[in-house]
């Protein structure tokens, strides 16, 4: 069973008097184990897309089918569940809890989960922290923290429940080009051992690590192909020109 | 989600705006405290009179006559309209539940002593009021029943008596005249101060009721008879067996009026408890009023912190924070809140009463259960109130709470 199909789905933002159509009817499925990149110019729908995937919004119209469920059928509770337990999810702007600790923010998901199916969760999180490279910073609280760091940390918290889906809103935007690939070599890593990848991207250097590459257009999807021979984050990171480090 | 968690995180929060908690606590510190002080002193000082009471003399039963003073109609045959001198032996001789039985012959008198005199009630009484009354000797002694028997004009003199009749003087062995009359001064009480009702109980003579009953009153009526009870779990008993004693004396037909009246504490208890429940009252009021006042504070800053933290609301629902557990968070950080306010007001309260009570001399008692109940009651009141907000907060939509700028 395809973990995401979605039919004809649309997400209509009433703005007064006037209507904007963030997507028009979009039709997709991401079988399991894949890593899409999506691509798009700014404002052609891929957050709202992302958002409507990472059952956090509602389509105006369409279905979305996860895991075989029906997702509009669930009430906020069962839809927290799935959030908590099925999906990582990455946001554009972070979304970090304000005057709490790396570690804290990390942990923060598992605080939510009735399953008890993540043994340790300390270790987790600083394991999480440590393979986005901030095993260092785990007391810093976001305010102290760089923007790429920020986002590193928002990376780990997606982790640290072991989705099956993981949703990624831009996780590379602030981050330097060998840092953003060495974020591909653990999404790799991940996909490798069987996790469902949906990453948003305007790199077409970043998309390339993906191994298929949809394109909205004004909420509509113009592009849709696997990836011909998809780079390797391990690979150039092991064939990076030294002197072009780019780890703070 | 795990509760230790949940209570650092109100805690966390809490501290975060010190000066607005604090503010927002007000309410309920000023009313918990209200009350705890007040409660306290209500009850040191209701603990106060009661040991006056008990200094009446324990399970002390006092006997009237009900029908003297209404004349005509009443009296029917065998009616008891007065007391006897007959009427106490009767119950010093059969009364199985009594301990103690005197007669109380009351006689308002000028007394002089030498150049002074004095305006006091003389009650003829016997040997074994001493132990009703709960009376202990100054000076000098109290009577024996040889006095009672002989009819011997000695008396003993209440602590007023003796300072307006005798100023700095010890009185034992003086004469005085009551009516008159001499009386050697044989002891003097110990004082008993005011009464609960605010008479002076050392205000008063006492001599053998043989004394005062033939030489001083009328010979024969006897005004009251007071009594102790063996115990006080049988004071109704007590009152029963006097009852059915004195009817069969005075042959008082079934049916038949009593034509007296046996009155115990309880109904100065009662009295006295009618006080305290208006206190109680007014106390509630202003718990009441205050809490409310409080709890509406809780709501406001909770409400604003709602609006405030909508974005971390967000955060926690996107990573899959039930609402129950938005709703669970919120009412926790209420209760704290309310519970930190009370804690607060408890402390005040003890400590304001303390110090009102050293200033006004009063009794203090801080009763466990009292501020068990604060304890509870605020937590209640902050649950109760931030209610609202944090279903306000739970019913919030993950994505609009994320954007909400
Ligand atoms: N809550 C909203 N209310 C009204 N309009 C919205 C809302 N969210 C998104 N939109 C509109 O929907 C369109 C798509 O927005 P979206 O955020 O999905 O773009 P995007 O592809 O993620 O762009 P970017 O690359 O800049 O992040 C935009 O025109 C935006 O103005
Ligand atoms: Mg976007």
């Amino acid at each position: 069973m395809d973990p995401i199909v979605l039919r004809d789905l649309s997400r209509t933002f009433a703005m007064g008097d006037t209507a904007v159509h963030a997507l028009r009817g979009v039709s997709l499925t991401v079988a399991r184990g894949e890593f899409v990149a999506i691509m798009g110019t700014s404002g052609s729908g891929k957050s709202t897309l992302m958002n409507l995937l990472g059952c956090l919004d509602q389509p105006t119209a369409g279905d979305y089918v996860l895991d075989g469920v029906h997702v509009s059928r669930l009430d906020r509770r069962q839809l927290a569940d799935i959030r908590n337990q099925k999906i990582g999810f990455v946001f554009q702007g972070f979304n970090l809890l304000p005057r709490t600790s790396a570690l804290e923010n990390v942990e923060l998901p598992l605080l939510y989960d009735r399953t008890g199916r993540i043994a340790d969760p300390r270790r987790q999180a600083l394991a999480a922290l440590d393979r986005v490279g901030l095993g260092d910073r785990i007391h810093h609280e976001p305010a102290r923290l760089s923007g790429g760091q920020q986002q590193r940390v928002a990376i780990a918290r997606a982790l640290i429940n072991q989705p099956a889906i993981l949703l990624a809103d831009e996780p590379t935007g602030n981050l330097d080009t060998h840092t953003s690939v060495e974020v591909m070599a653990v999404f790799q890593e991940l996909n490798r051992q069987g996790m469902t990848i949906l990453l948003v991207t305007h790199e077409p250097d970043i998309a390339c690590y993906a191994r298929r590459i949809i394109e909205l257009r004004d909420g509509r999807i113009v592009r849709d192909e696997p990836v011909a021979g998809p780079r390797l984050a391990d690979s150039d990171l092991a064939a990076w020109p030294v002197s072009g480090g780019g780890r703070p | 989600m795990k509760w230790r968690s949940l209570i650092l995180a109100a805690l966390r929060s809490i501290a975060r705006n010190k000066l607005r908690s604090l503010l927002t606590m007000l309410g309920v510190i000023i009313g918990v405290g209200a009350v705890i002080a007040l409660m306290a002193l209500g009850r040191g000082s209701q603990a106060d009179i009661q040991a006056q009471i008990a200094g009446l003399g324990t399970n002390l039963l006092i006997i009237h006559p009900t029908s003297s003073q209404t004349a005509g109609v009443r009296a029917g045959s065998g009616t008891l309209n007065t007391l006897e001198i007959g009427d106490v032996v009767i119950l010093e001789e059969n009364a199985t539940l009594l301990q103690d039985v005197s007669p109380v012959i009351r006689v308002q008198e000028q007394v002089i002593a030498g150049s002074s005199n004095w305006n006091t009630q003389v009650n003829g009484v016997s040997v074994s009021y001493r132990q009703i009354r709960n009376h202990l000797m100054e000076s000098g002694e109290f009577f024996s029943e040889r006095d009672v028997k002989t009819r011997n004009k000695v008396a003993v003199l209440g602590r007023t008596v003796a300072n307006e009749l005798f100023p700095g003087q010890d009185p034992v062995g003086v004469q005085i005249r009551i009516r008159n009359v001499p009386f050697t001064v044989i002891g003097v009480l110990q004082s008993k101060g005011q009464s609960s009702m605010g008479q002076d109980q050392d205000d008063i003579i006492l001599a053998p009721w043989s004394t005062v009953l033939y030489r001083l009153s009328d010979g024969k009526t006897v005004r009251t008879i007071m009594a102790s009870a063996v115990s006080e779990e049988q004071m109704d008993e007590a009152k029963a067996e006097i009852r059915t004693l004195l009817r069969e004396a005075h042959r008082i037909p079934a049916g038949g009026d009593d034509g007296f009246d046996i009155r115990d504490q309880s109904e100065i208890n009662e009295m006295l408890t009618r006080i305290t429940g208006t206190l109680t009252m007014l106390l509630s009021a202003i718990a009441g009023v205050s809490l409310l006042v409080g709890g509406i504070g809780i709501m406001n800053i909770m409400l604003v912190s709602v609006t405030e933290r909508t974005r971390e609301i967000g955060i926690r629902m996107a990573v899959g924070a039930r609402p129950g557990d938005i709703l669970l968070q919120f009412l926790i950080e209420a209760m704290i809140l309310s519970l930190i306010g009370g804690i607060i007001g408890i402390l005040a309260g003890v400590g304001g009463a303390q110090l009102l009570g050293a200033l006004m001399g009063t009794a203090v008692m801080v009763s466990p259960l009292v501020i068990c109940g604060s304890v509870a009651f605020t937590a209640a009141v902050g649950i109760f109130f931030g209610f609202y907000p944090a279903r306000k907060a739970s019913r919030l939509n993950p994505i609009d709470a994320l954007r909400y700028e």
